[in-house]
Order: C-alpha cells, then structure tokens, then sequence
C-alpha cells in the first residue's frame, strides 16, 4: 500500500495544481511554465544517456522531432477520432482527451526509441567525438526529412493539431522520468552505467556487456525525448522542423552540463534556470542573447562541476520512497 | 573431464610486425596458483588480455573447462568464471567502494531492468543480496569499514584490495592479477600474499598472477613461467626459476653476471 502512496499523491497534487495554476497564471507566465517542464524532460533524459552513462549524444533534438511529429500524426489521423467516440460513449471531454494524448505520447515516444536503438546499435560502439558525429548527423537527417516530406507539412509546419497537452500532462512526464532516471541510478542496472562512464574497459572486464546498457540507456532517453516533443506538439498546436534544430541539441546539453554530469535534480534545475532566463532578460532586448551567453560562460567558470557537481538535491520525499539502496543491514 | 582449467594453446599477438606473443603454450590445473614472469615488455600483460578476451589472438586458442573462450567478447568471459584486476588501477573513481564491488556482483543478478525501473519486491531482494555478497567481499579484503568512502579516497594499497575484492565479486574459478604487489612497501607486499593464499583457500580459486617482486612470486606460486620478448623461455618450480640459465640470462643480460 505504502508503495502506491507516492504516486498516488503526485498525481492529485498535479491535478490540483493543473486547475489552480491555469486560472491563477497569466498565459504567459503558464506557457513558460510548460516549457520548463518539457526542457526539464528533455534534460533528464539526456542526462541518461551524457550523464549517467558518458556517451555525448548531441542529436537530442532529433529524437524529440521524432515524437513530436509521430504524436502529431497519429492524433491528426487517428486520435481525434479515438477522442470523439470516447466523448460519445459519455466520458468526459477531458478524460477522453487525455486518453487519446497519452496514447499519442507513448506512441510518440516509442518511434523516436525506435530511431533510438536504430542510430544507437551501431554508433555505441564509437566513442565520443565519433559518436557525437554520428547523432549530430541523424539530428540533421530528421530535420532536413521532416523540411522535405508534404504530407506533414514540409517547411510549412504542421498546424492544426488538438490543444490537449496541459500542466497535468507535461509535469505528470517530468515525474514519470524523474521516477525512472532515480529508480534507475539507485540499481544494479545504474551502477553499471556509472560503471561504464568511469571506466568502460574494467566495466567490460568485469562483466558488464556495454553495448547493450549503452544501448538501453540511449533507447530510454530517446524515448522520453520523444515525449516531450508530443507534449511541445500539443501544447503549442503547431510543428515547424526549425523548432528541431541543431540549437536545440545544444541548448539541452547545456543543461545537462550546466546542472551537473549524472545529477538528475541538477538537470531539472539547470533546465528551470536556462529556460527562464532568456525570459527574464527579455527587458534588456538587444543584449539579451549576449547576456544570456555571458551568464552561461560565467557558470561554467566559477562551476565548472555544474550547478550541483554529481550530487542530488533530495527529493526523496517528493516522489515516493527512499532509494532501496540506502539501508544496509 | 581434464583436469585443466584454462589453456593457452601456440597463441600469439601481433599488433601489426610486433609479435607481442609468440606460440605461447601455456596450461594451469585447477587449484594451481601459478607466476608469470618476465621483464617489461615480454607480453604478460598482453597474455592477460587474450585470456580476458580485450584482444583475440591472432593465432592459436584459448580454452576454459575445455572450452574455446579466444574470441569472445571480454564481458562474456568474465560472466564465464574469469575476472581480473589491472596493473594502473582502474576503479570506477566517482562511486563508492560498496559500488565498485557491486558492480562486479552483477552477472549474479536476477531482478530486469523493468523490474528496477517499478522497484519490485523482487528487485528489492535482489539489490539486498547483491550488496551483501560486495560487502562480503569488502570484508574479506578488510575494507568493510571503507564501503560508503569514494574509491579515490583510499590509499594506493588499499585500492589495490579493493580490485581484488571487486575481481572476487564476479564469483570467479579463475583470477588473474596484475602486479598486485607494484608499489606496495615490502610489509604491505607481505599481507598481500597472506591475503591471496587466504582468499584462494576461501573460494577454491585457481590463480595466475603477473608480478615482479620475487619476493611474492617465489613466496607462493606453485609454478612459474617465464616470458622474454613474447617467447616462454622457461616454466617450473620457484627453485628451478630461480637457477635457470636462460632466465638469469633474460633478467640479468648475461649468465656470468648473476653471482
């Protein structure tokens, strides 16, 4: 019973909070809200496969545009229709909407895993700057196919897709893979990861098969990548391939580093700060970017660990129960 | 059934006109602790990691249980029953020592990764056990009390335990060790051999061990042999060793110098 008490909690705080912030925010201050929480799935789950494991991927973007336009797609095709014959069948229109965005989530997030275990098999077995290459590239690759395919609207974007991703939905993600990213560090499947990050030959010699946790953990952050690109697709209502771009992969990097290599609260407050202050510093107009930029260098260089080196902030009491890991007999 | 645990079988290493390795024959029963020997450069290492499976030989097999293991990947092999520790300490410097040995205990583990991510009961058992049997072996190499220091914090020595605790967690039948007396003051290497005898005796171990205090090597290998640029040039007693021509020869330049 204990077990299902965080959860369970997590969920009706949501709920309450998805209700009083949308009539208490103003739509702005709630849409950079939202944003937080999508950067803050991104960078969690970025900080799997940089963080945790070492691999420096740079194509997250490209996983996220996977997501995105998949999620899209199947809303547009499929989803409303699901969405409207729920309705019918008396449910109400924001139970049958969230049942349809969650399938489109998952759905979402599976093909960008897919792409995931697709880039990742084979580039794993490269090392930094050649692996880095490689997901730079399929980045690209996405993008550039999404710019060139009309039927999900090439250049154009992809407009029209239903307003269905809310406070709820978005912070329900960043507990769910804030939840796997901890369960995940606190286990044997963790320490291997943390293994191969520190050292990949003795990992290997002492029975860790590396690829295949590379690979995991490359599909896993894929996957929630891919979610937050279907929670960006239907909260915004429209798609445009410049959203995927190169800058992105960057921006999302940045936080990982900027928080702190392999720590998840680091992420998540590196993915607050970065997302806020380009807000923040809108007043100041022209040097926005250059302060923005200055503050950036400012960190990295009286941090250069980040923002919370590799330790975690606890929030244990947050998101259920303490790590298993922790009492020793 | 033989008797041999593993067996090297005319394996040579060639990294492109070096051969590292040349023919090496080389067989070990089981419950044998056996040296290697030989000055730097003669490919003891290089043995090493063909049994371990980081190189595959060029030539010749290598067998375990009498089974070919020469070309399996490394984290196959050591799942397969041989673990090793390395000559510059590789520990996995940002976690704790408890987590340096249990990530050594992981081929033992039942629970799935989906089982981690939902935090089952059986995941649970399964994580207890695990850090049980890491700090058992902590505890066998008398570091029980270091479990939560990062593995840097310790001192040279100590991290020198803490690979030979982590190559125990892996519960293998064979261990190599790689120079696990370099760098240790002769009171430190004394320990050492009475903890490799102690640890041996313990978990039935069959032994292979690179080193070049004589000291260790003469004071408890069974069995020696001797490499010179690749090539085994002498195997035996530490009293036929200790005399052999050719191994003085190697050692020392020339045979009339060794007074």
């Amino acid at each position: 019973m204990k077990r299902a008490l965080g959860p369970l909690v997590t969920l009706v705080a949501l709920l309450v909070l998805n209700a009083a912030l949308q009539r208490a925010l103003n739509p702005y201050y709630f849409q950079v809200l939202i944003l937080v929480g999508i950067n803050i799935i991104l960078a969690v789950s970025l900080n799997l496969v940089n963080g945790f494991t070492g691999q420096f991927s740079i194509g997250h973007a490209g996983f996220m545009a996977a997501g995105a336009y998949g999620s899209a797609m199947f809303t547009l095709t499929v989803g409303q229709r699901f969405a409207g014959a729920l309705v019918s069948a008396h449910l109400p229109q924001a139970i049958a909407q969230g049942a349809a965005l969650l399938v489109a989530l998952l759905l979402g997030g599976l093909l960008a895993a897919l792409f995931g275990y697709l880039v990742g098999l084979p580039s794993l077995r490269l090392r930094g700057d050649y692996l880095a290459i490689v997901t730079l590239g399929f980045g690209e690759i996405i993008r550039v196919l999404i710019l060139n395919v009309d039927a999900i609207g090439g250049a154009r974007g992809l407009p029209g897709i239903p307003h269905w991703a809310n406070f709820f939905w978005v912070f329900l993600g960043v507990a769910v893979v804030v939840a796997v990213s901890r369960n995940l560090a606190h286990s044997t499947y963790g320490r291997a990861l943390f293994a191969i990050r520190d050292d990949e030959i003795a990992a290997e010699a002492l029975g860790v098969d590396t690829t295949r946790y590379k690979v995991t953990a490359f599909v896993i952050g894929a996957f929630f990548a891919g979610v937050a690109g279907g929670l960006f697709a239907h909260y915004l209502s429209y798609l445009n391939p410049n959203s995927f771009t190169f800058i992105k992969s960057i921006e999302v990097i940045a936080m990982v580093v900027l928080g702190g290599m392999g720590s998840i609260s680091g992420s998540m407050l590196a993915a607050i700060v970065l997302t806020l202050l380009p807000e923040v510093l809108r007043p100041v107009k022209d040097l926005r970017m250059v302060l923005y930029s200055l503050m950036l260098i400012l960190l990295m260089i009286t941090r250069p660990q980040g923002l919370l080196g590799t330790r975690e902030l606890s929030f244990g009491r947050l998101f259920g129960r303490r790590p298993a890991t922790e009492p020793r007999a | 059934m033989s008797a041999s645990l593993l067996e090297l079988d005319r394996c040579t290493m060639q990294f492109g006109g070096l051969k590292a390795v040349a023919d090496l024959d080389l067989t070990i029963q089981k419950g044998e602790l056996v040296g290697l020997i030989g000055p730097n450069g003669a490919g003891k290492t290089t043995v090493f990691n063909m049994v371990t499976g980081v190189y595959a030989p060029t030539r010749g097999a290598v067998r375990f249980e009498g089974r070919t293991i020469s070309g399996l990947k490394a984290n196959r092999i050591a799942c397969g029953g041989i673990t090793r520790t390395f000559q510059n300490i590789r520990l996995f410097s940002r976690l704790s020592c408890l987590d340096n040995v249990a990530v050594a205990a992981h081929p033992h583990r039942k629970a799935g990764l989906l089982s981690a991510v939902l935090r089952t009961p059986g995941f649970e058992a399964d994580e207890r056990a695990l850090r049980a049997l890491a700090l058992e072996m902590l505890d066998v190499l008398g570091l029980a009390s270091h479990a939560d220091a990062p593995a840097t914090a310790l001192a040279y020595g100590q991290q020198r335990r803490l690979e030979i605790a982590r190559a125990l967690a892996g519960k293998p039948r064979l261990l190599l060790l790689d120079e696990p007396a370099a760098g240790l003051n002769p009171q430190e290497s004394e320990e050492l051999m009475r903890l490799i005898q102690d640890v041996r005796r313990r978990f039935g171990l069959t032994i292979l061990l690179i080193e070049h205090d004589m000291k260790v090597v003469m004071g408890i290998c069974e069995r020696i042999a001797v490499l010179d640029y690749g090539l085994k040039i002498a195997e035996g007693s530490p009293a036929e060793i200790r005399s052999h021509p050719r191994v003085i020869e190697a050692y020392l330049g020339d045979e009339s110098a060794s007074a």
